[in-house]
């Protein structure tokens, strides 16, 4: 019950910070934007290489970008708890009886939240540029899902490696010697069929795999449900063992105090 | 409301009886990376709603030790009670018998006064009037009402640490920990705060482990005071008893240049009424009955060596001299070399 309400006072405060700075939501899209709309365009004809199975490339990289631009959010979720260390924001909470996790929760609620809009956003913007989805609202709403069940995981290893390491060179480095490999280990961009090999015997344990795959089936025609909810599942296992650590990044951070 | 927190209903109020001490350390002993001893074993007991100070130079350990009784670092050994509770064994309800203000700022600077205070607030299980009465009174009692609604960015050093302080206190805890609590302030604020923490111990009959490196800061507000060198617990009492144990005034002359001690105690080796003499580069301290009678003598025994001597101040004793005569040198000194270490 603590858990719950201290979660969501935490999420409360950090929504509450974000919406004295909106244009940080925007700013933080200008990426994904630029991903959607120069690859939308660059690689249009990829489609036609045999085995694509994909009738326009803008179409496919839609939740690709979206898929992308969450794990990105998540990745960079340490910044935050870097912030709350270096102004002593963290240290008051530790000697406050707050519920440990619920610092953690509390990031990855209001991450969410963020995920959410700008989800929306680049969906809104994938359709302009003529992105269409088979799957209507139920795949739409897995994409979604998807995207946010990749983001919190790879949002509480951030902030576990925050606590850990307290550096933001080290969460700035990790992020983006992870991130960017695992985006390119999946198929955000490319069809699994035209892949070489191994990229997609890698593939298959990568958690951004699961989340493009989980949401390019329920965009498609006909979505294959259990093909879906069994990569669904897969992202909720890892966010759960994820979250733990970092919860359990509290005692290290304790030790070293 | 208020008053119905977990801790007042179900926990035995150890600290309040006047028998069970608010705080009681027993041989901390905290190493940083296998190498760094901050603490060395440090133990000192607090008496229920006093105000106790730690005093020493930067580096002493006296942040560590705060950290260790609130729970926030752990020992490598030794034990602490705090209100009661057993800091290792019960670390849930001594944190909701303390209230922190840390060295470093706990202030959220993106939220408004009022935001900050209410997020406490709400962390210590308060909610609806009973919250928003609490707040107004901390915003009024620490003056923050016109700036509750504004952003704490904009605040200065002086209404931050009086943020922090009324979000230590939101939850009426039994002991309040304050690290350094001025550092960094301007005289004026810091004299503000002074009242502010004398006034608390009072009316809320709180206990209050005071850390400061300021001796006059100790000697003001603290009851008692230990003071703390190298991890190490080096003297303790009132600021009164420990004056009172250094008889006389305290003379420090400057030389007009270095001086090799062997020369300047040979000189003075036949003046009887000087005691506690501490020749360190330039300056020398000492101590005799009657500073007055007893310089003149000094000076012409320095003189007929060739010591040239370029100031001479005689003083009553301070809590300096005290910390000289217990930690074998200067507070100022103390504090540059650990500030070098730091570096």
């Amino acid at each position: 019950m603590t858990f719950l309400t201290h979660s969501l006072f935490m999420a409360q405060r950090h929504l509450r910070n974000l919406s004295r700075q909106p244009w940080w939501i925007v700013i933080s899209l200008v990426q994904p934007v630029v991903w959607l709309l120069l690859y939308g365009q660059l690689f249009k004809r990829v489609v036609e290489l045999p085995g694509f199975n994909a009738s326009s490339y803008v179409s496919f990289v839609t939740p690709g970008v979206v898929i992308m631009s969450a794990l990105f959010a998540g990745g960079w979720n340490g910044m935050g708890v870097l912030m709350d260390l270096n102004q002593g924001v963290m240290d008051r909470l530790l000697v406050s009886p707050i519920n440990r996790a619920a610092i953690i929760a509390g990031r990855i609620i209001s991450m969410s939240a963020v995920c959410l809009i700008q989800s929306l956003i680049l969906i809104g913007l994938g359709y302009v540029t003529g992105a269409r989805f088979a799957g209507g609202l139920a795949g739409i709403f897995i994409l979604l899902a998807s995207a946010i069940l990749l983001a919190a995981p790879f949002a509480a290893l951030s902030d576990a490696l925050a606590l850990l390491v307290r550096r933001q060179e080290s969460v700035i480095g990790a992020s983006n010697f992870i991130l960017m490999p695992l985006t390119f280990l999946s198929p955000v961009f490319m069809a699994k069929n035209v892949m070489p090999d191994w990229i997609r015997a890698v593939s298959r344990y990568n958690p951004v795999n699961w989340s493009v795959e989980a949401a390019r089936s329920a965009l498609g025609p006909t979505p294959d449900w259990r093909f879906v909810l069994v990569r669904i599942g897969c992202l909720l296992v890892f966010a759960l063992l994820c979250a733990a650590l970092a919860t359990r990044a509290f005692r290290a951070y304790q030790r070293s105090a | 409301m208020i008053d119905s927190l977990p801790v007042s209903n179900t926990a035995p109020r150890a600290g309040d009886g006047g028998a069970a001490p608010a705080i009681e350390a027993r041989d901390l002993v905290k190493t940083y990376g296998g190498k760094v001893r901050a603490l060395d074993g440090l133990s000192f007991t607090v008496e229920a709603g006093a105000i106790f100070a730690l005093l020493g130079p930067n580096g002493a350990g006296k942040s560590t030790t705060v950290k260790i009784l609130n729970t926030l670092s752990r020992p490598d050994s030794g034990s602490a009670r705090v209100g009661g509770f057993d800091v290792f064994g019960e670390p849930e309800q001594v944190r909701r018998a303390i209230g922190c203000v840390a060295q470093k700022s706990g202030v959220d600077p993106e939220a408004t006064g009022r935001e900050n205070l209410t997020l406490q607030a709400r962390i210590y299980g308060l909610g609806g009037h009973a919250l928003k009465d609490r707040v107004a009174q901390l915003l009024d009692r620490f003056t923050l009402t016109e700036a509750a609604d504004m952003v704490a960015r904009s605040y200065s050093g002086g209404m931050q640490r009086k943020l922090d302080i009324a979000m230590g206190l939101v939850h009426h805890p039994r002991v309040l920990f304050l690290d350094e609590p001025t550092t960094g302030l301007d005289p004026e604020a810091r004299a503000d705060l002074w009242d502010d923490i004398s006034r608390l111990a009072g009316e809320e009959g709180i206990t209050v482990l005071l850390t400061t490196h300021y001796l006059e800061e100790a000697d003001q507000l603290a009851g008692r005071l230990a003071i703390v060198d190298r991890g190490r617990l080096v003297v303790e009492g009132t600021p009164d008893q420990l004056k009172g144990e250094l008889f006389g005034d305290a003379i420090h002359m400057e030389f007009l240049q270095p001086e090799a001690e062997g020369r300047v105690r040979a000189a003075l080796n036949g003046l009887a009424d000087i005691r506690e003499l501490v020749v360190a580069g330039q300056s020398l301290r000492a101590r005799a009955d009657q500073g007055a009678t007893a310089v003149p003598g000094m000076l012409t025994a320095l003189e007929a060596q060739g010591l040239k001597v370029a100031s001479v101040t005689v003083a009553r004793p301070s809590l300096d001299d005290v910390y000289l005569r217990y930690a074998g040198r200067s507070f100022a000194e103390a504090d540059q070399v650990s500030q070098k270490g730091a570096r």
